[in-house]
């Protein structure tokens, strides 16, 4: 695992950068725990302060000191994306390797849901769900059905893989061990699919934290839950462009883009490493 | 021939089971929820205004009556199909009295034509730039090109869609911002209109095409990054093939068929992001509709919205799905 990493870091100059962005906004979320102030308190201290030594990242107009306005938002962000991650790769592991494995009908049925999943579009249904909880729409909801949208593009990647594994002597081997389907998948070929969801969770924090932040700026989150997004929204209704307070919205903005850079480019080298073709070509082999 | 009228019947069988499952899902969403629509309806309405007591209960009548939500779940949902059959989703409360169907239908051409031609240019840059790349590998312009897509691609619509705004609205104001065309025309088959149509329609398409082309870029570089080792590719390049013919007949035509299937995987994402740009810029398509209406409480033009959403969105992905035996020979053969 170490050695994976560190070659990582020693041939894939991406996959470095991307760690060091992300890392950074890791630190920096982790900062709210030390944060002097209760990040949804307003009007703690003097509104429209541009960045100075003393303000870091200024304050905003409902006088909240913006780096620990962010900090606490960064790190709420992060956690919706790493719930809504978490959940669905179970999701998608699960049915990526039982259709895979098992094959027949319950291949089929399983990819026939599969794609109508992929077909519906996500943004009309999620709004639709704030329509109808409203105020009762809080980030754990919102990310339980985030991720019940969230795992079949991943799902159909991991069973195109335990599809090849099912054929496989060490599998044959397992079974007539004795090994029942639930250990075959667990502890056979879950090790095999692992790069994969990797690779795919990245990219599914990015999509969640990106559709929290679009439904967050239309105001159909929770807003006074500080999160980037929310930031935004209430950066938007104080009118802070117009009114010249532009940290209030470059900063939050620039935010979004580092981490989602980082992001991507960890998902994208992990990607690249999990093809062992343009590994040993990036190694110059 | 015959393989290819099996494909489309089986395609077709999924468009009418994503459509089912799709739109039964927005059913059961509004109507499993434990609020009401009409005291919902009805909170909204006596929110800022003192109201009878009288008059609150003949409303709350009216509206239990428009909705139909005394009567079981099933007899709902069985009116709720038989309806939607007709196209009918009742009033909406936005306009009242007009049909919900009704400002679907005028906001549905907007968005169908700013989403396809997105989609298309999105699709054919980035597949072209990409195979290129892919192919000439020491080009230091596609090289650069390649960097920016990889900025860029991963930027959640709403932040390049605002970042756009403010650019093109506030420091260097030289494009319409806002709304689908400019108030002093009027709108036919008139090149004012027209153009003023295409003016206002840049900025959101333009922000598509941002968003969009980094991921169609990477996508087929990489494919094509891969083809290029193959065997039949160094055999064609000995036997003296042409450049222009191997890139476009031998790499680029196989690297199509999956990027493909991910453009119809991708079109209902696609979709969200027009609904977002739509919001920024104020133009008048269907994710500017369900916005209002969300925010107006309108329970049908919601309904309305959601469905009609659902079942474009499963055509347009049923459409790609047909072209692809286009390109694969093999499907057509099976």
């Amino acid at each position: 695992m170490f050695a994976v990493f560190r070659d990582l870091i020693r041939y894939n100059i991406e996959f470095a950068i991307g760690l060091i962005l992300v890392g950074a906004v890791v630190i920096f979320a982790c900062l709210s725990f030390f944060s002097p102030v209760d990040p949804s308190l307003i009007y703690m201290t003097i509104p429209d302060q541009p960045p100075s030594a003393q303000y870091w990242f200024g304050t905003n107009s409902r006088g909240q000191d913006m780096f620990w306005q962010l900090s606490a938002a960064m790190r709420n962000s992060l956690t919706f994306g790493l719930t809504v991650a978490v959940l669905s790769r179970i999701i998608s592991i699960a049915v990526g390797l039982t259709a895979g494995y098992v094959g027949g009908w319950v291949d089929r049925v399983l990819m026939f849901i599969n794609d109508i999943f992929v077909a519906i579009p996500i943004f009309p249904v999620l709004v639709l769900f704030y329509f109808v909880l409203r105020n009762n729409m809080d980030s754990l909801t919102l990310a339980l059905i985030m991720a019940c949208f969230g795992w079949p593009f991943d799902a159909r990647l991991i069973r195109s893989v335990a599809l090849g594994l099912k054929h496989r002597e060490f599998t044959r081997h397992a079974v007539f061990a004795g090994m029942s389907t639930r250990k075959v998948l667990l502890e056979e070929h879950l090790p095999y699919v692992m790069p994969i969801v990797f690779a795919t969770f990245m990219n599914n924090m990015l999509w969640s934290i990106g559709l929290e932040v679009t439904l967050a700026v239309l105001g159909f989150t929770n807003i006074n839950n500080p999160t980037i997004g929310t930031s935004l929204y209430w950066a938007n209704s104080h009118s802070a462009m117009v009114v010249g307070v532009w940290w209030w919205i470059a900063i939050p903005v620039a935010m979004i883009v580092i981490t989602f850079i980082g992001l991507f480019l960890l998902a994208m080298s992990m990607n690249e490493y999990i093809d062992p073709r343009s590994r040993l070509r990036r190694m110059g082999a | 021939m015959q393989g290819y009228l099996v494909f489309v019947g089986k395609r077709l069988l999924q468009l009418l089971a994503v459509i089912f499952f799709g739109v039964s899902a927005t059913f059961l969403v509004t109507h499993l929820s434990p609020i009401s629509p009409v005291e919902a309806a009805l909170g909204r309405m006596t929110a800022r205004s003192v109201s009878n007591p009288e008059a609150i209960v003949a409303m709350r009548a009216a509206l239990t009556e428009l909705y139909g939500v005394e009567e079981p779940i099933i007899t709902q949902y069985i009116n709720f199909w038989a309806r939607l059959v007709r196209g009918d989703f009742g009033p909406s409360l936005l306009a009242f009295p007009t049909p919900a169907m009704t400002l679907v239908m005028r906001a549905l051409p907007w968005t169908v034509t700013l989403l396809t031609l997105a989609t298309l240019i999105t699709f054919v840059i980035g597949n072209v730039m990409g195979g290129l790349a892919g192919y000439s590998q020491n080009n230091r312009f596609l090289k650069a090109f390649g960097l920016v897509a990889i900025g860029i691609q991963p930027i959640p619509y709403y932040v390049v869609a605002f970042i756009m705004l403010i650019v093109f609205g506030f420091l260097w104001p030289v494009l319409p911002i806002s709304g689908g065309f400019a108030m002093d025309v009027s709108p036919g088959f008139n090149w004012p209109y027209i153009s003023s149509v295409i003016q206002h329609a840049t900025l959101p398409a333009l922000s598509l095409v941002l968003v969009g082309f980094g991921g169609w870029f990477l996508g087929m570089r990489a494919l094509v990054s891969n083809i290029v080792t193959e065997d039949y590719v160094t055999y064609a390049e000995l036997a003296g093939v042409k450049r222009s013919t191997i890139v476009t007949g031998y790499v680029m035509r196989n690297a199509l068929v999956p990027q493909l299937t991910a453009l119809a995987m991708a079109l209902g994402g696609v979709f969200s992001g027009t609904v977002i740009t739509e919001q920024v810029f104020n133009y008048p398509g269907l994710g500017s509709l369900l916005i209002d209406a969300v925010n107006a409480g309108d329970y049908s033009l919601v309904l309305a919205v959601s469905s009609v959403s659902v079942t474009a969105v499963a055509i347009a992905i049923f459409i790609v799905d047909l072209l692809y035996p286009i390109l694969d020979p093999r499907v057509r053969a099976e």
